[in-house]
């Protein structure tokens, strides 16, 4: 245990994602060596990100205004939603320049084990989208693990009654991994051989 | 195959230690608690990603030390390759092939395959379904790595569905018990609604899984049977015949635990009733199993969201051993009980076998147990194999038929001798 102050800064690094108490103790004092400047300008980072950064209102994407950079762009077709876990997923979709659609970010897979059912997720906000009927495809692009697939079954059941077209990316994904960590052509690539969700 | 060397350090009580070992036979040799199970455990353990004594990794980290590695240079049709882990209790295992890092532990399985009798077995024949359902899933491992990722998939299902269940008997619980208000608050905070409307997504999950352990189970329990038989029939001659028959939670309509006799459609046994159903290929289709799975979740729905655990699937299913009309477990005498476990080793080994590769048997401290025609007569049976490796507290444990190479252990220090 370090004099107050010292123990915060571990402690509220320990807290970050990846950050083992080791690696917390090495953050702070890599900072507490670091120049005031340095340090001045990652606070203000941390304090403007909080600021400045909301969630689109419309498809959950991180954005710096009410809507963000994708729902803004009048150029995307508005038939096709892509339904993902997290706005790092779109990122990673974005890059492979294979889909022209909408996005729609559900904030997490369904994980009884974490207590997250639908109602945690931006469920009852995709169904608002879908209902005017413009929407013809939703491709599921969640997780290709166990949570990412029953969160996929789970919305084909929900959204099957509304008719459109259901996809899921095509396998080929590494099985058991996060999206972000497969490459752009293998990303592509699931794209184009979307196969359709039959449930 | 067989092991080339091994290098331990940090493993159970050895700080370090490298081994040349040979094809043939090699025997351990020294009082107890000197280390030789240590040894052979290490190179099970490369072989199956865990121990045959411990669940946990733990206790393989030498007292004082923060994480364990083991090294095995193993060599298949002239070919070698080294594995290398690194234990790390509490975090992620590491795992390196010929010294490229390798993304997932599991990477490496098959790679070593080992047949390891030991005493521990006989709570293969005495012990809970538990460890008869461990064995043959190992078993599906040791010739598939890719039921590595089934099992953990399923696993995960049933941890999954389990916190669903859980949810939901909380709140049946709450409904009309003393603490009402205050459970039906915890039931809400969770997402009520979530439960019953999820529960069939993971009805799927648990099917589909379940549906590709259990068709290989049954698959394997009809590969074994004959095997099994034979070895035991070598072993203890003029006793009942050894029996081998799989008893599935799906093919009863009461409760689950009881008695699920091989009249079911899944079951498969000697009985005359299994074995005019045989098995077909329809009978291990995976889509039919999956099929029968939901529907029989949906039978005791009712019953899991009472409990609040999953009552139907592979988990609660029974290897069930017999012996003559008798059920092996609570009948069998001590010896029978042994030259059971020690035949059901014995078949795995001959199935590995019969695909091409001898594994490397391992055994530990097994002589000591037997009488001498049964000593003499496993000394037989594995004598011929590619390697063969054994541990014994005195010389004269090791029987003559497997004359070698050996090493004395003693207070951790391994020196060959002959
Ligand atoms: N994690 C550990 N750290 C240090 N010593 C250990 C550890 N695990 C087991 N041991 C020691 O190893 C010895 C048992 O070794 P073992 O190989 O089982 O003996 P045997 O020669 O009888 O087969 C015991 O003395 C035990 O204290
Ligand atoms: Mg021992
Ligand atoms: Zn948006």
């Amino acid at each position: 245990m370090y004099e107050g102050v010292v123990q915060n800064l571990i402690d509220e690094l320990g807290m970050l994602p990846g950050v083992g108490p080791k690696s917390a103790q090495r953050i702070a004092f890599h900072l507490l060596a670091a120049d005031p400047a340095d340090v001045k300008r990652l606070a203000h980072a941390l304090l403007e990100v909080k600021e400045k950064v909301r969630f689109c209102r419309v498809c959950g994407n991180v954005a710096a205004e009410e809507e963000c950079r994708i729902c803004r762009d009048a150029r995307r077709d508005d038939h096709v939603i892509c339904v993902v876990e997290e706005s790092k997923d779109v990122v990673a979709i974005e890059k492979t320049r294979e889909f022209r659609g909408r996005y729609h970010v559900l904030g997490g897979a369904i994980s009884p084990i974490d207590g997250i059912g639908p109602d945690d997720l931006r469920i009852r906000e995709l169904m608002t989208r879908l209902a005017d009927g413009r929407v013809t495809e939703l491709i599921i692009a969640t997780d290709p693990n166990l949570e990412g697939e029953a969160t996929a079954t789970y919305l084909a059941r929900l959204v099957k009654p509304m008719g459109l077209k259901v996809t899921r990316l095509a396998s080929g994904l590494p099985v058991g991994g996060d999206l972000e960590y497969a490459d752009e052509v293998t990303l592509g690539r699931a794209f184009e051989g979307r196969r359709l969700l039959d449930v | 195959m067989h092991v080339a060397h091994l290098s331990l350090a940090d493993f159970r009580s050895y700080e370090s230690v490298e081994l040349d070992l040979e094809p043939g036979v090699t025997a351990f040799v020294g009082p107890n608690g000197q280390g030789k199970t240590n040894l052979v455990e290490a190179l099970g353990y490369v072989a199956t990603l865990s121990s045959h004594r411990v669940a946990g990794d733990a206790p393989l980290v030498r007292h004082g030390a923060t994480r364990a590695i083991i090294r095995a240079a193993v060599v298949k049709d002239d070919r070698r390759a080294l594995v290398e882990l690194e234990i790390n209790p509490g975090r992620a295992n590491r795992a390196r092939l010929n010294r490229s890092p390798v993304p997932r532990p599991r990477d490496v399985l098959g790679l070593l395959r080992t047949v390891l009798f030991a005493p521990e077995d006989l709570a293969l024949v005495k012990g809970d379904p538990s460890e008869r359902r461990r064995f043959l899933d190992d078993l599906l491992v040791a010739r598939a790595p890719r039921f590595a990722g089934v099992r953990a998939d399923y696993d995960r299902v049933l941890k999954q569905r389990g916190a669903l269940l859980r949810t939901a008997a909380l709140a049946r619980r709450g409904r009309g018990g003393p603490r009402r208000a205050e459970s039906e608050a915890a039931f809400a905070a969770a997402g009520a609604g979530d439960v019953l409307s999820t529960l069939e997504v993971w009805d799927a999950q648990l099917a589909r899984y379940g549906a590709e352990l259990l068709g290989a189970r049954l698959e394997l329990v009809e590969a074994l049977r004959p095997l099994a038989a034979e070895a035991y029939a070598a072993l203890a001659p003029g006793s009942g015949a050894a029996t081998l028959s799989y008893r599935s939670t799906l093919s009863t309509g009461g409760d689950t635990e009881s008695d699920v006799s091989a009249g079911g459609g899944v079951s498969t046994g000697l009985s005359t009733e299994s074995r005019s159903l045989g098995i077909t290929p329809a009978v291990t289709d995976r889509d039919a199993l999956a099929e029968r799975l939901r529907a029989r979740l949906l039978e005791v729905r009712q019953a899991e969201l009472e409990r609040g655990v999953t009552l139907v699937g592979p988990h609660r299913d029974e290897l069930f051993l017999g012996l003559g009309d008798l059920p092996a477990r609570g009948y069998a005498s001590h010896g029978e009980s042994w030259s059971f476990a020690l035949a059901l080793r014995l078949a795995a080994y001959e199935l590995l076998r019969a695909e091409g590769t001898d594994p490397v048997l391992i055994l530990d401290d097994v002589f000591a147990e037997l009488d001498t025609q049964r000593r003499r007569r496993l000394a037989e049976i594995v004598a011929p194999a590619e390697q063969v490796l054994i541990t014994a507290a005195v010389p004269e444990d090791v029987p003559a038929e497997l004359s070698g190479a050996r090493f004395d252990v003693s207070e951790g220090s391994v020196t060959r001798v002959a």
